[in-house]
């Protein structure tokens, strides 16, 4: 199936790329398992498009506000393709999804929830994350679900961006004044602990060989090109233990119902309505 | 833009006089430009006040794009949909740009953006009024987007003709996204008005505050407006405030009837004589005292621009420190 036939009016990208109208109208059908795998990478994207978006107007340089904007952009599209593929399973709406589950059912990873902190601190969570979902989606477009495999190649593109966006500010963060380079610091140290999670290899991606990604199988990689960059921006790779419950589960994060509880106020102040 | 509409020219009404023409014969060559409706470049002599007024005005317009993104950025962490998150997260991205243009716009007259930024912060230039209103409900991102952003394109479709090349110019594109603006607010207000009853008592009660508030950013009656007909003389304003905000209503009643909603303003009538509706009197007193910083919020989106400003100081120096460093290891590697 090529996602290329779908003519729509919106659409923004020509070519191959997919929209999430375009998954909602295809016909296309997850599979119980397909649906949780994609689920669990929609809630990623969806949490740290919510914690960026709170940048806007808030950067410290206009320059900033358009990219930190852009990137939260990015991601809240890619969470809305991977909630409308999973919603086909159930029956449900990306909206169903994102607003009317509760902190427990949500599957994101601690990572994506950490809280912005200053620039620095947002930096370090990019960098972390950027390199993470590099190494993902390289390898989702391989995948013999066309679906995920070209939601992957589009958000590729846009996360190649974000890695160059977060290795730039390493680099003038890291190098350009000791003040920077300590804040940047303490930005790793903070995230540091919560990237056994992102390698964790969770429920259902034993059932899916050749759908779905194994999660730690990008770990080395992923270790090799962030460890050089936190090398060349004059960093130190932070020798700090992992955190306990890294199985995205939430039950051991604080943040995701705070997170939540602004998402979803108005949604869900209206049960039922159209927006 | 219509045939009958002046194509800006990109080559001088005349030859431009030498540097270091006498006086006489650069004003003579800047009021040929004027009478001509040809456009005035950075590198053209011009009037000491045409180039105040200007600096004035485009940088009043960059430093409106950039507070009005607040009250909308309040609502972006609660859009009830992930579409509407993303529109209007799209939409306070396109300020942050319009912002960019047009304090490139205002450089070409001389001011650097740092100093435009300082006159921001230190409270000595002014953005429009309406930014200091609060954004209540999620139905204000649809009043805000319909009426505002609606007023803002009364304004500014002229504005694409202004004699100052480098401002009309990035006005075109901006209008461009104004117009997109507009759309997704009236889109929200539709949606609204057309739904729960709570979702319409949200769409009239939105309307219901910004609507006169929206009828004042186009500035006081003629007759209190003693600069505008300087701005006209100029053909950098093309139309008074009264005659934009005429059209402005022309224009608002017929799509308000079609959104189901009413304006907040009893004396509207359809003036057969004149061709446009008559209009209730609006309350300056009002306008004026928010202009004069005791809007709702105007005190809070100084203190945010502000903050936003002291946190982000050492990024920038970091930034700034890094691109010499480079540079001074680039000259190195050249034997310089």
């Amino acid at each position: 199936m090529s996602y290329a036939s779908f003519e729509s009016a919106t659409r923004h990208s020509e070519g191959e790329s997919i929209i999430a109208e375009d998954i909602a109208t295809s016909g296309v059908q997850a599979s119980e398992a397909v649906a949780r795998y994609a689920l669990a990478l929609g809630d990623d994207a969806l949490m740290l498009g919510q914690r960026l978006a709170h940048w806007i107007s808030r950067a410290p340089e206009l320059e900033e506000d358009i990219a930190l904007g852009n990137i939260a952009l990015d991601l809240i599209g890619h969470a809305r393709f991977f909630l409308t593929y999973a919603g086909t399973a159930w029956g449900k709406t990306e909206d169903d999804l994102a607003y009317f589950r509760d902190e427990e059912e949500f599957r994101s990873v601690r990572l994506a929830e950490q809280e912005n902190g200053d620039f620095g601190q947002t930096i370090a969570r990019q960098l972390i994350f950027s390199y993470y979902q590099y190494e993902l989606y390289t390898e989702l477009m391989k995948s013999e679900d066309p679906t995920l495999a070209a939601i992957a190649a589009k958000a590729l593109k846009e996360v190649e961006y974000h890695q160059d966006h977060a290795t730039a500010w390493a680099l003038r963060l890291g190098i350009g004044t000791e003040e920077a380079n300590r804040r940047l610091q303490e930005g790793l140290y903070y995230m540091w602990p919560y990237i056994d999670e992102l390698f964790y290899d969770f429920e259902p991606v034993a059932e899916l060989p050749g759908v779905a990604v194994v999660p730690s199988t990008l770990r080395a990689r992923f270790e090799e090109r962030l460890h050089a960059t936190i090398a060349e921006a004059q960093l130190q790779v932070p020798d700090v233990p992992q955190a306990r419950g890294g199985d995205r589960s939430g039950v051991m994060s604080e943040h995701r119902g705070h997170i939540l509880t602004e998402l979803q106020v108005l949604a869900r102040a209206h049960p039922g309505a159209t927006w | 833009m219509t045939s009958t509409e002046k194509t800006p020219t990109l080559s001088p009404v005349a030859d431009a006089p030498a540097a270091g023409a006498s006086h006489e014969a650069e004003q003579a060559y800047f009021d040929a430009l004027i009478t001509e409706d040809s456009r005035v470049e950075p590198r053209d002599w011009m009037p000491e006040k045409y180039r105040k007024t200007l600096t004035r005005q485009v940088s009043q317009h960059a430093h409106s794009e950039i507070i009005g993104m607040q009250p909308e950025a309040n609502w972006i962490t609660r859009a009830p949909s992930l579409k509407r998150k993303a529109i209007l997260m799209a939409k306070v991205q396109d300020e942050a740009g319009h912002g960019l243009y047009l304090y490139s716009a205002a450089e070409t007259l001389g001011t650097p953006r740092h100093v435009l930024n300082e006159q921001l912060l230190e409270g000595r230039a002014k953005y429009s009024s309406i930014f200091n209103y609060p954004a209540r409900t999620w139905a204000d991102m649809g009043a805000i987007g319909w009426l505002v952003d609606g007023a803002a394109i009364c304004n500014q479709v002229p504005l694409c003709r202004a004699s100052y090349g480098p401002y009309g110019r990035a006005m075109v594109r901006i209008c461009k996204e104004e117009s997109f603006h507009q759309r997704q607010g009236w889109e929200i207000l539709y949606e609204l008005s057309h739904g729960t009853e709570a979702q319409k008592k949200m769409a009239q009660d939105a309307v219901n505050r910004f609507y006169g508030p929206a009828l004042q950013m186009f500035g006081p009656p003629d007759a209190d407006s003693p600069n505008s007909q300087q701005s006209m003389n100029w053909n950098i304003k093309r139309f008074s405030n009264d005659e934009l905000r005429q059209r402005f209503v022309d224009m608002m009643v017929p799509q308000a009837e079609a959104l189901g909603l009413t304006l907040p303003d009893p004396d509207i009538k359809w003036n057969e004589e004149r061709g446009h509706y008559d209009y209730g009197p609006l309350d300056w007193d009002e306008f004026h005292s928010v202009i004069q910083g005791k809007g709702p919020c105007n005190v809070q989106r100084m203190q945010r621009r502000r903050a936003a400003h002291d946190e982000g100081a050492w990024v920038r120096e970091a930034a700034a420190e890094y691109a010499r460093k480079n540079a001074e290891q680039h000259a190195e590697l050249m034997g310089a």
